[in-house]
């Protein structure tokens, strides 16, 4: 729900209740297995996602088989209801024993609570999986939005910007954001982007700005009254000249990704933006998208960052869902996931800190003509700081909505 | 229990009703008015202010965003009242019409959003419409880029909104007919040569009218504060006012909490005065209306007037039924495109990938839905039969309970759930079924308030005369009688309870999983086969039980023919 309701009830309890968190170094991992035993893990997640669905409760048999751990999915429409309700909950004095122990979390949401002191942590340290991770060239592993991560979250699957195509309608792709201009302003009406109030709306315009801005540095720290105007001029005039030739000629927008998907389903647009580099193979299995969709990125790289998952401090049941944010790090956990037949999430870990078997099970997923490879895929670029993100969506609303 | 007792009892009935209440609903009313002033301590709000007020109405579009919730609200209720009544006075006394009550059970209990999602397939330039006539007929072998969900006009918010409106004022209509003599008065107005039409709205909906007053104040705030609706069928920028504070309710931005509580304040102004406007027009059409009965017109031109209102309302009906078949032929396509009037391939997957979690989704939502729908009947009957032995006390508090029908939903129930954690109730059924109630209880009261308002009181006397007592008079004479109306109530009331989401989730601490939190969480994902499915497992429960309430008092008093039909 509303970070609105989140600061209101913790800034008026932060200065009245100040307690140590447990420290994850001093956690012995066979304890934590020990303690996490017959506990009952709610991970609450974000559920719009029938695959991701499929692929916890998959995950719920497999950590009850190996280490006893139940995990129980609390479905989410909106991450911040998990988030409102560790708030409502410190609000109440419950400050052991809460009922969220795991939330699928990035970004703005993993700020709020950091902030706010709500997550418990360190613990990433001390889970034995969290050697795999590729915290060199994965940098949005270690740094959310700009915010370092300091081991209150943990990382289990990446995004990264694609488009994705009907391969029967688009002959030639654009390499950059000026070639889709070009592309739109032939094809008119054949392509749009979510809302601007949505972070994959944003994220298409952030996509842009990265291509246009003067220099695309200044993105990484916050933006300033003084620096806005003069960053993002060449964007909007890029955007103005784009606009009228999008679909309803610029006035209507898909609410979010998975409406934008539908429009390419029914056939309304020809192209679409998506954070998932599998979309396009893993949509065609599920029958979302035609069979010859495709997916294409920018020469100059896309943006990309990670998804986490974090334990609030009040949770009840930590040590279970240290346990299961260490089996999603686990080597054959992220393979699982990787496969496009399941949710085809590309992997956090670097290959090359794992085995030779380890590795083999990466080598040998299925193959998808619609799945790009990690070298088609290109440079990754990091999310910008989210107040470029606010202030883009506000100056977006002052210029386009009358 | 003795009568004496019982009258105690039944004493504080409206005290304890609106006690019950109290706590949520002063919670939601702090935490909305006052930030809407810039009064919130917490987030720096220290003093009184119109700032919030200021941002509100600065923002791009706000005038755009206030005009588009009256048009639309606006529009939507009086079409809706006109359809209904227009409807009635064509049906009323037809041998086609005496089933209606079956007719309208699966549009009353297929979830407005549902029907939302439904209607915009058929209506969308790549819909199925456009799919039966294309590319043979239109030569469009893509679908045309034109407007038609989310046209800036909101028109299309309008009819989607009709399309549950109306039958839910008709069923008011038909539970209110019970309680005039309705068939009687029709027979000496056509008598005295006067059309069909023209004998109902000249004699029954005069009569009638008193009862389905607060039904249609009902769907003047509703059609005003509307939020899933509006964001599948409005425009969305700007937006209506509900969508845009649901927006800024949810916003990053801690700043917008300002704002997004004035914009639901000016919502409930915005309802409150529709419902003045619309309350001083019928003091108007009261004194219009006297005179011109009075006057003894027979010229027909009613009868002419009835017949297009019927036909559109037909129409409503079988865009609504397209709909619901539409979502249902999703439910079971593998894959349809456009522009394909059919899906290209078909399975059972769709169902069988839930047939795991259906029956506990099933019973936990049947469970809640008859707990909530017990508890706010007792509660009702009790303070309407406080009420109707001359106890005012404490009714008057009774008015808090529409306050939640008024308010955004989101602002009540985060007050609510502090509430719940402090108490250590959060996460149970007894606490999604508390939150159910708030929303249960007004529409179960405003449904059955009139209707038994309009009891004859000669009859309670005559068996009391008799030397019934009061317990008996009520279980022998007052419920058979107003049997419809309650059975009629109770079906809304349980659907209400069905289609809750924010509540369940937020008691529940999302872990009381029903079938519409797994049905909006996955609604999320934008598969309409997923959608479709999903649609017809929520509308299957409320439907049975509209159909019930259609069926029962037949089947209960095949003795007594006066309480068995409408017509």
């Amino acid at each position: 729900m509303s970070f609105a309701f989140l600061r209101i009830f913790t800034l008026v309890l932060a200065s009245l209740w100040l307690s140590p968190f447990a420290v994850a170094q001093e956690l012995k991992w066979a304890d934590v297995l020990a303690k996490a035993k017959g506990q009952t893990v709610f991970w609450n997640a974000w559920a719009g996602d029938e695959k991701t669905n499929a692929f916890i409760a998959w995950a719920g048999e497999e950590v009850n088989k190996r280490y006893g751990v139940k995990i129980q999915h609390v479905r989410l429409k909106d991450t911040a209801e998990a988030v409102t309700r560790v708030v409502a909950e410190k609000a109440a004095g419950r400050n052991s024993d809460g009922t969220v122990d795991l939330i699928w979390i990035n970004g703005p949401n993993f700020l709020a609570m950091k902030q706010q002191s709500l997550l418990f942590g360190p613990f990433t340290q001390a889970m034995p999986n969290w050697q795999f991770v590729d915290t060199v060239n994965t940098r949005s592993n270690v740094i959310d939005f700009t915010i370092p991560v300091d081991g209150l979250e943990s990382p289990w699957r990446r995004a990264q910007i694609v488009f994705v195509y009907d391969s029967k309608r688009v002959k030639e792709t654009p390499k950059s954001v000026q070639d889709l201009l070009e592309w739109a302003k032939k094809n008119p009406g054949r392509l749009t982007h979510p809302s601007v109030r949505n972070f994959l709306g944003a994220t298409f315009l952030k996509q842009a700005l990265f291509e246009l801005a003067p220099d695309s540095g200044v993105l990484q720290s916050a933006a300033t009254d003084a620096n806005f105007q003069t960053v993002t001029v060449p964007m909007w005039a890029w955007y103005d000249q784009l606009r009228p030739h999008l679909w309803r000629q610029g006035r209507q927008f898909p609410e979010n990704g998975p409406a934008q998907r539908q429009l390419l389903n029914d056939g309304e647009i020809d192209m679409m933006i998506s954070f998932n580099p599998s979309e396009a193979a893993v949509s065609i299995t599920a029958g979302l998208l035609p069979e010859s969709v495709r997916s294409f990125v920018f020469a100059k790289g896309t943006i990309g960052n990670t998804s986490f998952v974090a334990i609030p401090y009040n949770a009840a049941h930590k040590e279970g869902a240290m346990v299961v944010a260490n089996f999603l790090l686990e080597p054959a956990t992220q393979a699982y996931a990787q496969d496009f037949r399941q949710m085809g999430n590309f992997t956090v870990l670097d290959l090359a800190k794992l085995s030779a078997a380890e590795r083999r099970r990466f080598e040998e997923l299925p193959r998808s003509p619609a799945l790009p490879t990690n070298a088609e895929l290109g440079a990754t670029l990091l999310e910008p700081h989210a107040s470029w993100m606010t202030r883009i969506t506000a100056e977006w609303e002052r210029r386009y909505t009358k | 229990m003795t009568a004496q007792h019982r009258s105690d009892w039944l004493r504080i009935a409206p005290a304890f009703t609106a006690g019950v209440f109290l706590l949520p609903i002063g919670a939601g009313l702090i935490g909305t008015v006052l930030p809407a002033f810039g009064y919130l301590p917490a987030i720096g709000g220290n003093e009184l202010s119109l700032a919030p007020w200021r941002v509100l109405v600065a923002h791009p579009g706000f005038a755009t965003s206030v005009m588009l919730t009256l048009g639309t609200g606006v529009l939507t209720s009086l079409l809706a009242v006109i359809l209904s009544v227009g409807f009635c006075a064509y049906a009323y006394g037809r041998p086609w019409a005496r089933r209606i009550g079956a007719w309208l059970a699966p549009l009353l209990s297929t979830p407005h959003s549902a029907l939302a999602i439904g209607f915009a397939f058929l209506i969308l330039p790549s819909g199925w419409i456009v799919r039966a006539i294309s590319p043979w007929l239109t030569g469009w072998t893509l679908p045309p880029d034109v407007s038609t969900v989310g046209h800036h006009t909101g028109l299309a918010l309008v009819f989607g909104l009709l399309l549950k409106e109306v039958p839910y004022l008709i069923l008011m209509i038909v539970s209110a007919l019970n309680q005039v003599p309705a068939r009687e008065h029709l027979t000496i107005a056509r008598a005295l040569g006067y059309s069909r039409a023209e004998a109902w709205v000249k004699a029954i909906l005069p009569q009638i009218y008193p009862q389905i007053r607060l039904p249609i104040y009902a769907v003047i705030a509703f059609s005003l504060s509307v939020v899933d609706v509006g964001l599948i069928l409005g425009p969305s920028n700007p937006p209506t006012l509900s969508v845009l504070a649901v927006r800024w309710f949810f916003d990053a931005d801690i700043q917008m909490y300002f704002p997004a509580a004035a914009a639901a304040c000016l919502q409930l102004l915005l309802v409150i005065a529709t419902i003045v406007l619309w309350f001083s027009l019928e003091r108007l059409l009261v004194i219009v209306g006297r005179r011109w009965i009075a006057a003894g017109g027979r010229d027909g031109l009613l009868s002419r007037l009835t017949l297009p209102t019927a036909v559109v309302t037909f129409t409503l009906f079988v865009v609504s039924l397209l709909a619901i078949v539409g979502m249902a032929l999703w439910s079971v396509a593998a894959q349809w495109r456009y522009p394909d009037a059919l899906p290209q391939a078909w399975t059972w997957a769709n169902w069988m990938r839930r047939a795991d979690s259906l029956p506990a989704l099933s019973w936990t939502t049947l469970l809640i839905g008859m707990l909530a729908t017990a508890i706010a009947v007792v509660l009702v009957l009790a303070c309407l039969e406080n009420e109707g032995r001359g106890e005012r006390a404490g009714t008057g508090a009774l008015w808090i309970l529409y306050l939640p029908l008024l308010f955004p939903q989101i602002a009540f129930l985060f007050g609510a759930q502090v509430l719940l954690v402090r108490l250590e109730l959060d996460g149970t059924l007894l606490a999604v079924v508390w939150a159910h109630l708030v929303f249960v209880l007004p529409y179960l009261f405003l449904s059955l308030a009139d209707p038994w308002r309009a009891f004859d009181p000669r009859y309670a006397r005559t068996a009391a005369s008799l030397g019934a007592s009061r317990f008996r008079v009520l279980f022998r004479v007052k419920l058979p009688i107003l049997l419809r109306p309650l059975l009629i109530a109770c079906a809304v009331a349980f659907a209400v309870s069905v289609g809750q989401y924010l509540a369940t989730l937020f008691a529940g601490n999302g872990r009381v999983a029903t079938l519409t939190t797994e049905a909006v969480t996955l609604a999320g994902g934008a598969d309409r086969r997923v959608i479709g499915a999903y649609a017809l497992v929520q509308s299957l429960f409320p439907f049975l039980v509209y159909l019930l309430a259609a069926a029962l008092p037949a089947l209960l008093y095949a003795n007594r023919r006066g309480l068995t039909r409408w017509t």
